[in-house]
C-alpha cells in the first residue's frame, strides 16, 4: 500500500504541465513463469495414441532423457493471464506513435496476419513438390515483380532473413562480382553516419573499412570520396536517404565516382519509405540494395523480429545470386532452380522468411500505385510538420532538407546537464515511445525521429506539444526529467550491475 | 488509402504550417532527373476482401488435403491455440526490439523466460534472445568457435543438414575458416574413427547435428572426448527441438545451436523460424546477438534488460561479434509459450507420442519385400531413412496419386542414397495414414518394372 501512496504523490508532483495523452493507469504484478508453477499442473492434453505406445529407453538407450529439469507446470488460463499481463508492460504501435527514428514502426495492418495464417499458406512444407507449391510460388513471384519495379533494379533474392543479412548478401555480391572481373578487391567505404551493421557486415565479407567522414551538411563529401576511392574500393555502403534523413542530392556525382573506377554502390534500404513511388535507386545509379520488410513493407517488429531482407540488384550482379532462384518454365509452372554455377551459395537454409513476404505482398496490394506514393508524400509531410513546430525548441544541426525523419540534437538541454537520453526517458512520461537516441554517431546528442505515415494530425499535434513541454520542462526544472521516467512500472534500471554481473537466467532459490 | 489517417484539409493545413506550397517542394532535394513522375507499375489498390480472395486463390493452389512425411528441417505439430491469441496482441506483435527498458518489460521478461527454458532443455548454462534460423545459427556457432581458440578449421559431419552445410560454407568462406567434412557409418553416425583421425591442433570446432539428418541421434558423449582430447569445442546442431524432450540433452557440448521452429511456429514454406544459440558460460562474451539480463531499478525492484551489448554491431561496428541486428522475437515469443503449454510434463509426452508414431510408421512401410530401413542400428528420433527397389522418384508419384506425399528423396545431396528416402512421423500422423502409404510403398515395388534389389 505504502508504494501506491509514493507512486499517487510523485504522479502530482512530477508534471511541470500538463499530460494530454496519458493518464495513470494499474498493471498487474506477474512473476516469473518458473515461480507460478507447480508439478501436476497441465495446459496440454494428447489425444490418445493410436500406435503401439514405446519404451524410450529400450528405443533410445543412453541417449534416453530422464527429466526436463524446470520447465513450468502451469494450467492454460494461469498462461493467458502471464502473457497477457507481460504485454500490457509493453509500449507498442497498436497504442500510439513510436517514433524510432531509422526503424520505420508503421501500422502493421491486420489483414497482412489473417492472409500469412490461411492452411494452405502457414502450413506448406519448404521441400513439398513443385507442383504442390504453385501458390506460394506465385506469392513468391509477384512480389518480386513489385519490388523490383519499386526500386527500379533488375533482380531481386528474397532469401535474407533481415536487414543485416541482406546486407551480408549484397555485399557478398560484390565481391563475387569484382572476383569474376578479376580481383574482389580490398576495401569498403562506410560513411560515418552509417548504421552499425554496415562496417560489421563489410568485415563478416572479408572487407578492410574505410570510414568516410561526412561534409558539414551532414552528407557524403563527394570530393574526399573521389579521392578515397582507388581500385582497390568494391563498394560504397551508402544509406540514403542518410541518417539524418537527408537525401544525398549529388547521389548521381557519387555513382559516376564509384562506376569510374568500377566500383559498386551498395544503398542500405532502412531509410525506402521516404522514397517509393517518388524516386527509383536503381535510376539513380544504385547497384545493389537490399529492402528491410519489416520497416518499408509493414511486417510486424514483433520485439525485434522476424524482419526480412531482400536484396535488389542490376543485371551485372544476376549470376551470383543465392540458390535457389524462382524461374518459369514454358509452361507456366514456377520452379527452384538451383543450377547456378557463380551463385555466392546460399546465405539461410529454404527460401527465405516466407511468411513475411506474404504480409509485404498484401500491403502491397491494398495500397497499389496511388497508395504506395501517397503513403511516402505523408511520411514526409509528417517528418517536416514536426521539424517546423519542434526547430525553435531544439537545436537543428543540420539545416538541410528533411525527408521521412529528422534529426535534432540536444544541444540546447546540455547547457541545464540533459542529455538526449534524458528527454527521451521524459517522453514516455507522456505516453510516447521515445525517438532513437544518439544516433546517427555525427551528431552529438542526437534525436532521431520518425513519424512514419501512420500519424495523424492529432496524435503529432501530442507528440509536438510534449516535446514542448519537456523544452520548457528542462529550463524550469532539469532534475525533473534527469530522473524520468517517472510513471513507468519500474523506474530507470541498473545496467551497469546487469551487465558487469550477468543474470541471464532463472534458477530456484537454494 | 485506408491506411493513411489524414483527410485532405488536414494535408493542407500541414502544408501551410510547413510554409510549402504542394507536397512535392519536400522532395525538392531529390533531383529533377531522377524522380518518378509516373504511377509505379503495381496491381491497382485492393479492396480487403480482393486481398482475402488472392490469398485464398493462391492457398488452393498448394498442396491442400494432403498427407505429408516430410521432415527434414521443417516440421509438422500442432500448435496450441493460445499461442495465436497471445502472440497477436499488439502489444507483443507491434512493439520493437526492447531498448528501451522501462515500457518494454513483457518483452523482456518473456525473453529471459525464453533464455531459461533453453538453458533446461539443451543443458547449457546461458542463452541468447534467438538468431535467425538453425542454418545461420550453425553458421555464428562455428566462427563463434574460431574466436574462442584462436584456430581456423571447421569439421562439419555430412550428416548435418546439408542446407546447413550450404550456409557454413557461404559463411566461412571469407573469414579465413577451412572446411573438413566427416562421413557417416554403416549406423548413419558420425565415423568416429575419421573423426580421431581428422581432428588436429587446428581444428576450432566440430558440428555435429543430432538427430541428424538421417532422424539418427548421434553419441555425443562419446564424440565430445575425442573432440576435447583436442582442444577444439564440439557444437551439437539440433533442427527438431522436440526431440530434447526424449533424447538427453548434450551437456557434453560447448555451443549448441537450436532451431525451434517445432515449438508451435508454422512450417509457412520454410519461414520464419527460430534460431537459438546456447553454450558453456565461460564463451558468454564471443556470442553473437540480443542477451536478456536481470537487475534492478532505483527502488529495488526487479526489471530485465538488453545486456552486454558491448559484442554487438551498433557500439563495436566492424569487430561485432556478428552483423545480426533483427533476430526473431516474436517467434520466440511462440516457442516460449508452447514450451510453457506443453510444460515439463507434456514435452516429454509429446517426444514420446513421436517416437511411438515414427517407430510405427518405419516398421510398417519398411515392410514390403522392396524395402529396407537403412541406419536402423542405432537409436532414431521421428525420422528414418527407407532404401527401396523402386526409385523414389517413381515412388513419389504413385504416393501423390493417392494424395500422400511420400519421404524426401536423399540422392540430390547424397549421390550413394539415390535409392533411399528420408520420411518423418510426428504426433500428428494418425496410423491409418501410415498403412495407408505403407500400403501404396508395398503395392508400388510390385508395379515398377525396373525393380532393383536395395
Amino acid at each position: 500500500m505504502a508504494t501506491t501512496v509514493i507512486d499517487a504523490e510523485l504522479e502530482q508532483a512530477s508534471f511541470v504541465g500538463t499530460r494530454h495523452k496519458v493518464s495513470a493507469h494499474l498493471t498487474q504484478n506477474e512473476a516469473l513463469i518458473f515461480e507460478k508453477s507447480s508439478p501436476g499442473k497441465k495446459a496440454y492434453r494428447l489425444p490418445p495414441l493410436d500406435v503401439p505406445e514405446v519404451d524410450a529407453t529400450a528405443l533410445l538407450g543412453d541417449a534416453a532423457r530422464e527429466d526436463l529439469g524446470y520447465l513450468p507446470e502451469l494450467s492454460e488460463i494461469e498462461i493467458i493471464r502471464h502473457f497477457t499481463r507481460l504485454s500490457t508492460w509493453n509500449y507498442a504501435i497498436d497504442l500510439g506513435m513510436y517514433p524510432l527514428g531509422s526503424c520505420t514502426m508503421k501500422y502493421n495492418p491486420r489483414v497482412n496476419e489473417m492472409v500469412s495464417r490461411l492452411e494452405g499458406i502457414a502450413e506448406a512444407h519448404p521441400y513439398q513438390p513443385e507442383s504442390l507449391s504453385q501458390g506460394s510460388l506465385r506469392i513468391i513471384k509477384l512480389l518480386q515483380q513489385c519490388l523490383i519495379e519499386i526500386t527500379g533494379m533488375d533482380t531481386i533474392t528474397m532469401q535474407p532473413a533481415a536487414g543485416a543479412h541482406g546486407e551480408f548478401t549484397g555485399i557478398l555480391l560484390t565481391r563475387a562480382y569484382h572476383q569474376s572481373q578479376g580481383s574482389a578487391r580490398r576495401k569498403i567505404i562506410v560513411p560515418d553516419s552509417a548504421h552499425g551493421t554496415n562496417p560489421a557486415t563489410a568485415a563478416l565479407c572479408g572487407y578492410e573499412v574505410e570510414n568516410l567522414a561526412s561534409n558539414a551538411h551532414g552528407m557524403v563529401d563527394v570530393a574526399r570520396l573521389a579521392q578515397l576511392v582507388t581500385d582497390e574500393t568494391a563498394a560504397l555502403m551508402l544509406t540514403n536517404p542518410s541518417t539524418i534523413g537527408v537525401f544525398e542530392s549529388e547521389i548521381h556525382k557519387i555513382a559516376e565516382v564509384l562506376h569510374a573506377k568500377g566500383a559498386l554502390l551498395y544503398m542500405d534500404g532502412a531509410n525506402m519509405n521516404a522514397l517509393v513511388g517518388k524516386t527509383r535507386p536503381g535510376d539513380f545509379g544504385v547497384d545493389v540494395m537490399h529492402l528491410n520488410l519489416h520497416k518499408t513493407f509493414s511486417t510486424p517488429h514483433g520485439g525485434g523480429g522476424p524482419g526480412s531482407g531482400p536484396v535488389a540488384c542490376k543485371k551485372i550482379l544476376e549470376p551470383f545470386l543465392p540458390t535457389p532462384v524462382v524461374v518459369e518454365g514454358a509452361d507456366g509452372m514456377l520452379r527452384f532452380d538451383y543450377d547456378r554455377p557463380e551463385s555466392i551459395g546460399r546465405v539461410r537454409m529454404f527460401y527465405g522468411n516466407f511468411g513475411m513476404f506474404v504480409r509485404a505482398l498484401a500491403y502491397i496490394l491494398a495500397n497499389g500505385p496511388d497508395g504506395l506514393r501517397q503513403t511516402t508524400e505523408d511520411a514526409v509531410l509528417n517528418a517536416n510538420y514536426i521539424r517546423k513546430k519542434l526547430e525553435g525548441y531544439y537545436e537543428l544541426p543540420y539545416p538541410t532538407p528533411s525527408m521521412h525523419e529528422v534529426v535534432f540534437s540536444d544541444r540546447k538541454q546540455q547547457a541545464r546537464g540533459l542529455k538526449t537520453g534524458d528527454l527521451a526517458k521524459r517522453l514516455i512520461d507522456y505516453g510516447f515511445h521515445p525517438y532513437t537516441v544518439s544516433f546517427p554517431l555525427i551528431v552529438p546528442g542526437a534525436l532521431m525521429i520518425e513519424p512514419t505515415e501512420s500519424e495523424s494530425k492529432e496524435e503529432l499535434d501530442l507528440f509536438i506539444d510534449a516535446m514542448q513541454q519537456i523544452a520548457r520542462e528542462a529550463e524550469e526544472n532539469p532534475e525533473l526529467v534527469r530522473g524520468a521516467p517517472h510513471s513507468t512500472r519500474i523506474s530507470k534500471l541498473d545496467e551497469t550491475t546487469a551487465a558487469r554481473k550477468p543474470v541471464l537466467r532463472w534458477k530456484p532459490s537454494a | 488509402m485506408r491506411y493513411l489517417p489524414k483527410s485532405p484539409a488536414e494535408r493542407k493545413t500541414m502544408l501551410e504550417e510547413i510554409g510549402v506550397a504542394g507536397i512535392n517542394d519536400l522532395f525538392a532535394s531529390v533531383p529533377a532527373e531522377y524522380r518518378l513522375e509516373r504511377d509505379l507499375k503495381i496491381p491497382r489498390q485492393m479492396g480487403e476482401s480482393e486481398i482475402v480472395d488472392h490469398f485464398k486463390s493462391a492457398a488452393a493452389n498448394n498442396a491442400l488435403g494432403y498427407t505429408s512425411f516430410l521432415g527434414a528441417g521443417a516440421y509438422r505439430h500442432y500448435k496450441p491455440v493460445v499461442i495465436d491469441a497471445l502472440v497477436q496482441r499488439g502489444e507483443f506483435l507491434t512493439s520493437y526490439t526492447p531498448y528501451q527498458a522501462e515500457i518494454t518489460q513483457g518483452t523482456l521478461q518473456a525473453i529471459f523466460e525464453f533464455q531459461t527454458m533453453i538453458c533446461e532443455l539443451t543443458g547449457m548454462e546461458v542463452a541468447n534472445a534467438s538468431m535467425y534460423d538453425g542454418s545461420t545459427g550453425a553458421a555464428e556457432a562455428v566462427m563463434m568457435a574460431v574466436r574462442v581458440t584462436g584456430r581456423s578449421e571447421a569439421l562439419v559431419a555430412k550428416t548435418v543438414h546439408p542446407e546447413y552445410r550450404e550456409v557454413l560454407t557461404t559463411y566461412a568462406q571469407h573469414q579465413g575458416i577451412s572446411k573438413g567434412l566427416l562421413g557417416y557409418g554403416e549406423d548413419g553416425r558420425v565415423d568416429l574413427k575419421e573423426l580421431e583421425a581428422a581432428l588436429t591442433e587446428r581444428t576450432a570446432c566440430v558440428l555435429v547435428q543430432s538427430p541428424n539428418f538421417f532422424g539418427v541421434v548421434e553419441d555425443i558423449p562419446a564424440i565430445a572426448e575425442i573432440v576435447h582430447k583436442k582442444g577444439a569445442l564440439l557444437i551439437v546442431s539440433i533442427a527438431e527441438a522436440i526431440s530434447l524432450g526424449a533424447v538427453r540433452p548434450p551437456k557434453e557440448a560447448d555451443i549448441v545451436s537450436l532451431e525451434a521452429q517445432s515449438f508451435g511456429v508454422a512450417m509457412s514454406y520454410g519461414g520464419p523460424y527460430c534460431g537459438v544459440m546456447a553454450a558453456k558460460e565461460k564463451y558468454l562474451r564471443q556470442m553473437p546477438g540480443r542477451l536478456c539480463g536481470e537487475t534492478k531499478d532505483k527502488r529495488g525492484r526487479r526489471g530485465f534488460v538488453l545486456t552486454l551489448s558491448t559484442r554487438e554491431q551498433h557500439i563495436r561496428r566492424e569487430k561485432a561479434t556478428s552483423n545480426i541486428c533483427t533476430n526473431q522475437a516474436l517467434v520466440a515469443l511462440m516457442a516460449t509459450i508452447f514450451m510453457t503449454v506443453y510444460g515439463k510434463e507434456g514435452i516429454r509426452e509429446l517426444a514420446l507420442h513421436n517416437l511411438a508414431k515414427a517407430d510405427y510408421a518405419a516398421k510398417k512401410i519398411s515392410a514390403g519385400n522392396d524395402a529396407k530401413l537403412l541406419f536402423n542400428t542405432a537409436p532414431h528420433f521421428h525420422e528414418f531413412v527407407l532404401q527401396t527397389g523402386t526409385n523414389p522418384e517413381e515412388l513419389n508419384a504413385q504416393l501423390l496419386e493417392q494424395k500422400i506425399i511420400g519421404g524426401l528423396p536423399l540422392g540430390r545431396w547424397y549421390p550413394e542414397l539415390s535409392h533411399a528416402t528420408l520420411w518423418c512421423a510426428t504426433e500428428l500422423t494418425t496410423k491409418e495414414q501410415i498403412d495407408h502409404a505403407a500400403s501404396v510403398v508395398a503395392q508400388a515395388a510390385v508395379a515398377a518394372p525396373d525393380m532393383v534389389r536395395a
